[in-house]
């Protein structure tokens, strides 16, 4: 127990935390933003994934991690379009289609990592780039907290900026109108002349982006190298997140964090020799649990009316 | 010729699934009139004027808007030319301010952000200049329907509308709220507007409009000079035939008591006392008609009794027996019936047969099933033979609920909640949406029960179908029972109105008669 | 309606002819001798009796996996835990293929029932959330997949794994154990007489049986079936368990009839194919034996073709999911149907 303690009360396990909610940032804001405008896109895993290759893949090629970040937002959202096409345009139903997504990303990107890379494992051959580090520098000294806050991948804090731009978009420009009117009564925002389908598709688009950020980070920051369903379950994550946080970008974000607690501790306590197969499922334990105890606790709010 | 501000020409509008709503139909109006659209039913008005308002394409047909060839690819378009409509049922974002609904779509900006001080100066603005008074800032889910009403109305002027399309307004109002909006509309059609009022309440009609077309089963029967024509007139033009829809009323037989409800109380979710107090019941062989403008607690009462929320306070008995331990589904054992109000919603399941449809409150009775399969072809006669009874259109038992038009589909509904002999039957809106042909039919069920010794709820905020069907009526207001009538005779619809508003109060003992 | 129903037909099969254009697309673009590798693709798989006898074998898990969804599609639910099931089944399942000593018959069927119950118990964990509670099944269950396959690890790790092979599988199970194959030359064993036995009895209880008709009205319109009298929560349940338990059986048999010992060390995939399996069959129980083989021919010919021509097998995902995409789009080919259903009403 005691080296537990020992493992949970240092700045590197804060730091951690942070590193880990990173992708679940993205991917949770890509949820409330697709979601509260009526089309919950179950996709993200999928769009993170493909961002993920496409990050791995064109930084190696462009040899800049600028222009694999780049492609890897261009690809998310492209397969956001895509989603968006069928979906809304040819009237796929969302979750099917969200299945698709999914199904062509996990298969897709090994296809194509096999062309490139003559692997189905990872890319480890291509050397491809990293997204850098930011040192942020009066914090960056401050005793305990420094290390923490600073020090991180830049997109460690385009996340926090996600956040704050979704809640922005969402509360306070005419587009976050429109897309809240589109999902709480799109024959509302169709009788003023605001087209449905459009709005929509900005949803999906800008869900999409969110999944760029986020995928992009797994391959260029997290680690530095593509492998196989990498994304491993952080989107579904991200959507359990959303709905017990209410949809609210803020509250989204806190519940993010706790999963990202969940997803440190499992890295961590990896290294005091319990059995590795049990640990690494500890994120998903805690999402089931936080799932269903959100499920419960609603049904008694909804029991005691 | 004359010269129309709008003209529309041999419309016609094929469904995807193979329904001719419109054929053939032809509409004009002139600037500054009231128009009055009528027809029954599924005669083709809202059709018509979907097209218009840019919502549906037309098969074929043309517009001519000022003499212009107009043709509306969205509802965009047509405001960008002066048309706007107020839909029947309210199109409003619940969550947001009437000042942020009325701005939707043409927000007013401070840098990215909305301008919420300059979009609630305009609502005031606008509320001021067309006197329709609103509470700029209130949230749009806490006001009345009239109110809501006004908001919509608003939203339309706001975009510039010339031509203002209202969809069957009145529907929602009270006797007396529908003076005030007529007082409004007048006070339009003066400063200039153009108003298409859909209506199927012919003396309504007479009142308000200039000129009338008529509509019957997808064409246009005629346009007329409102003062040109008698009610009697009218009404023929929108049936064809003289249909005889009266019902032959036997005297009242009452019987054991049926439905019992209790000293009822609830509060909803947001703390507001929805029923306060609530007590009535109905014997058997009576019709107990609940009148009331919606949003009044009838819906909660029903969901009580039929266990959709928990009851807390008071009691409530089916047919002798207590519900408050039971399920839907121990209630649905006895012999209970219960046409919901929403039909697509509750009613059916659209993708599957009449046949299966039918039987969904008996599947597992001996009648139908031997414990494990179900007996088909016993389901596929009882199925036939409820077709022919209810008269309903279709092409065998075997059709999809969901392709029947609305009137057939609630027939289905009532057929199935009517066939097994009920002792206790709650009907909610039971004719709401459905044609003349079809409300007849069902309304005969109805007495029918009754006659055979039924216990019937009507909750219905159709008034002449109170007054026809009811041997005593209710009337609800705000979660209470304000008046009690222990007949129907010498009733009419404005004197309902004056409870329905609240402006009128029976003596308590007058309403504690309601408890039989 | 009898056209609206021809109608999703001919959608069905243009979907699957154009997926099929898309594999020329990219055996095309990527294969050095593109016509070769066509032909592979397409008529190699009919080409002798032990591809043929692939064709089947695939196919086996495929149709299990594929009722399975139909039966959960068919109450609109949308639970992706099949994967899980087919893992953890064949897991605990191997146990009871590697130890006990049951006679012949019996060592199998032992196998299977209990795959198929812990199939059924796994799945009432979603399932009682949702039923319960209003958990969303489709995350609920995804979480799962992942926390089997760890639980399913642990016990090949730290119980069933032969010490003496290099590579992580399990003991061999006995000998009596494994499904009997029943054409001889070929691996097509048993398990393929079960699924289709498996598909007909869904196939009676769906469309039959009074809780069919429960689960089918439930799928539709579930306040409808509130309304009505049936426990919805209890049919949400009921169809958890159902497909639990085929996805279960389905697992267990693959291991035991294909594979003679536990040899997964990741999720086989099997939930997804299953999504697609059940659309292309349009929940239809019989549709799904039919649509089972199609993937699964498609699998064989691009496994064939992976093999001449070093294209990945994975191409048959990129397949997939158009096929699912166009299947469910509601507007695909629509002015056609629309025009079609104008003439219908003009006759």
């Amino acid at each position: 127990m005691n080296a537990f303690m020992r493992l949970i009360f240092t700045s590197d396990f804060f730091y951690s935390i942070f590193r880990v909610t990173t992708p679940l940032l993205f991917a949770s804001m890509g949820a409330v933003l697709s979601d509260i405008a009526g089309v919950p896109n179950i996709a993200l895993e999928g769009m993170m994934l493909i961002a993920a290759f496409a990050g791995m893949y064109f930084s190696y090629v462009f040899g800049s991690a600028f222009l694999g970040l780049l492609c890897a937002i261009l690809f998310a959202v492209a397969a956001a379009g895509v989603m968006a096409f069928f979906t809304l345009y040819y009237k796929t139903n969302i979750i099917l289609g969200g299945i698709a997504i999914n199904s062509l990303a996990s298969g897709g990107t090994v296809f194509f990592l096999y062309l490139a890379a003559h692997d189905k494992g990872t890319s480890v051959s291509l050397p491809s780039k990293v997204l850098p580090n930011i040192n942020i520098p009066i914090i960056g000294d401050i005793p305990i907290i420094g290390p923490v806050i600073s020090g991180h991948n830049v997109l460690t804090y385009v996340a926090v900026i996600a956040v704050i731009f979704t809640w922005y978009l969402l509360k306070k420009t005419p587009l976050g109108y429109h897309l809240r009117a589109v999902g709480e009564k799109k024959e509302a925002a169709d009788s003023v002349g605001i087209s449905v389908i459009k709005t929509q598709t900005i949803a999906l688009l800008l869900s999409g982006l969110m999944c760029g950020f986020g995928g992009a980070f797994m391959s260029m920051g997290y680690v530095s190298w593509f492998s196989r369903d990498m994304v491993s379950g952080r989107g579904w994550i991200a959507l359990a997140a959303e709905a017990m946080g209410m949809q609210h970008p803020l509250g989204t974000a806190a519940t993010s964090l706790l999963f990202g607690v969940a997803d440190a501790l499992s890295n961590a306590v990896a290294t005091l020799g319990w059995p590795s197969d049990l640990v690494k499922t500890i994120p998903y334990c805690a999402t089931l649990a936080g799932l269903a105890i959100f499920s419960v606790r609603a049904y008694k709010k909804s029991k005691n009316v | 010729m004359e010269n129309y501000l709008l003209e529309m020409k041999d419309i016609s509008k094929i469904y995807g699934n193979g329904i001719v709503a419109n054929e053939i139909v032809n509409f004009n109006l002139k600037k500054g009139e009231v128009h009055a659209l009528v027809g029954e039913n599924g005669a083709g008005k809202s059709t018509l004027m979907k097209i218009l308002f840019g919502m549906e394409a037309p098969s074929s047909g043309t517009i001519t808007l000022r003499g212009e060839p107009v043709r509306f690819s969205s509802s965009k378009d047509a405001i960008a030319h002066g048309i706007g409509m107020v839909h029947q049922h309210f199109m409003l974002v619940e969550s947001f301010t009437a000042a942020q609904n009325i701005i939707l779509g043409m927000e007013p900006k401070k840098g990215f952000s909305v301008n919420e001080e300059e979009a609630v100066r305009f609502t005031e603005e606008i509320s001021k200049k067309y006197n329709l008074e609103v509470d700029a800032k209130a949230v749009t889910r806490t006001l009345p329907v009239g109110i809501k009403q006004k908001i919509e109305i608003l939203k339309a002027l706001a975009r510039g509308a010339e031509i203002l399309i209202l969809d069957e307004p009145t529907a929602v109002l009270t006797p007396q709220e529908t003076d005030q909006l007529f007082e409004e509309l007048t006070n339009l059609k003066e400063q200039g507007h153009t108003i298409v009022f859909i209506s199927h309440k012919i003396p309504e009609i007479k009142k308000i409009s200039d000129r009338i077309t008529v509509m019957r089963a997808g064409k246009t029967v005629g346009c007329r000079n409102t003062a040109d024509v008698t009610e009697k007139e009218i009404s023929s033009m929108i049936m064809g035939c003289e249909m005889d829809t009266t019902i032959t009323r036997t005297p009242c037989k009452k019987g054991e008591v049926g439905i019992a409800v209790d000293k009822v109380s609830y509060t909803d979710k947001n703390g507001v006392e929805v029923l306060k107090d609530f007590s009535f019941s109905v014997r058997q062989g009576m019709v107990f008609g609940i009148a009331g403008v919606q949003g009044n607690g009838q819906v909660e009462l029903i969901d009580l009794m039929t266990k959709k929320r928990s009851l807390k306070n008071g009691d409530i008995r089916l047919g002798g027996a207590s519900i408050e331990k039971m399920k839907i589904q121990d209630i649905r054992k006895t012999q209970f019936g219960y046409v919901p109000e929403d039909r697509i919603e509750q009613g059916i399941a659209g993708h599957e047969s009449i046949e299966e449809n039918m039987i969904s409150n008996r599947y597992s009775t001996k009648e139908f099933c031997n414990k494990i399969l179900l007996n088909y072809k016993k389901i596929a006669e009882f199925a036939k033979k409820n077709i022919e009874s209810y008269e309903i259109r279709c092409s065998g038992g075997r059709h999809p609920v969901g392709m029947l038009s609305g009137g057939n589909m609630q027939k289905v509904v009532v057929a199935r909640e009517c066939s097994h002999e009920p002792k206790v039957l709650i009907a909610e809106q039971p004719t709401r949406g459905v044609d003349v042909g079809a409300a007849h039919i069902i309304h005969k069920k109805i007495m029918e029960l009754r006659d055979d010794g039924c216990a019937v709820l009507l909750v219905s905020a159709d008034l002449s179908e109170v007054l026809k069907l009811s041997d005593v009526v209710a009337v609800m207001y705000e979660g209470e029972i304000v008046a009690f009538f222990d007949q129907t005779e010498g009733l009419n619809e404005e004197k309902l109105g004056l409870f329905m508003l609240g402006l009128e109060r029976h003596e308590e003992e007058q309403i504690r008669r309601a408890v039989q | 309606m009898s056209r609206e129903r021809s109608f999703n037909m001919i959608r069905t099969v243009v979907s699957m002819l154009v997926a099929i254009l898309v594999a020329f697309v990219i055996i095309l673009l990527v294969s050095d001798q593109p016509v070769e590798s066509i032909k592979i693709f397409l008529v190699m798989p009919f080409s002798s009796g032990s591809y043929l006898g692939n064709i089947v074998e695939t196919a086996v898990p495929l149709i299990f996996s594929g009722l399975a969804m139909a039966v959960m599609f068919k109450a609109n639910l949308f639970n992706l835990g099949g994967e899980g099931i087919f893992f953890i089944a064949g897991a605990v399942g191997s146990f009871v293929a590697i130890w006990p000593k049951f006679p012949s018959v019996l060592a199998p069927l032992a196998a299977i029932v209990v795959g198929a119950l812990v199939g059924m118990v796994v799945m009432m964990v979603p399932g009682g959330l949702k039923a319960k509670y209003g958990a969303n099944e489709m995350v609920t269950s995804l979480m799962m997949n992942n926390i089997l396959l760890g639980v399913g690890l642990y016990l090949l790790n730290n119980a069933l794994r032969d010490p003496t092979v290099a590579s992580l599988v399990s003991y061999k199970y006995r000998k009596k154990a494994l499904l009997a194959t029943i054409v001889p030359g070929t691996r097509i064993h048993a398990g393929f007489l079960i699924a289709i036995a498996c598909a007909v009895l869904v196939y009676l209880f769906m469309y039959k049986s009074k809780w069919g008709y429960e689960i089918r009205m439930t799928g539709n319109n579930a306040k409808f079936a509130s309304y009505s009298g049936i426990n919805v929560a209890k049919v949400i349940l009921v169809v958890h368990m159902v497909a639990g338990a085929i996805a279960g059986a389905g697992g267990i048999i693959e291991c035991i009839g294909l594979h003679k010992r536990f040899e997964w060390t990741a999720l086989p995939g099997y939930g997804f194919d299953g999504a697609m399996i059940a659309m292309l069959a349009g929940n239809n129980p019989l549709g799904v034996i039919g649509a089972a083989f199609f993937v699964s021919y498609l699998r064989v010919g691009a496994d064939l073709v992976n093999r001449s021509s070093d294209i990945p097998t994975e191409m048959i995902a990129i397949l997939q999911s158009i096929i699912i995409l166009l299947i469910s789009a509601e507007r695909f080919l629509h002015k056609y149907k629309q025009r079609w259903i104008e003439k219908g009403e003009k006759k």
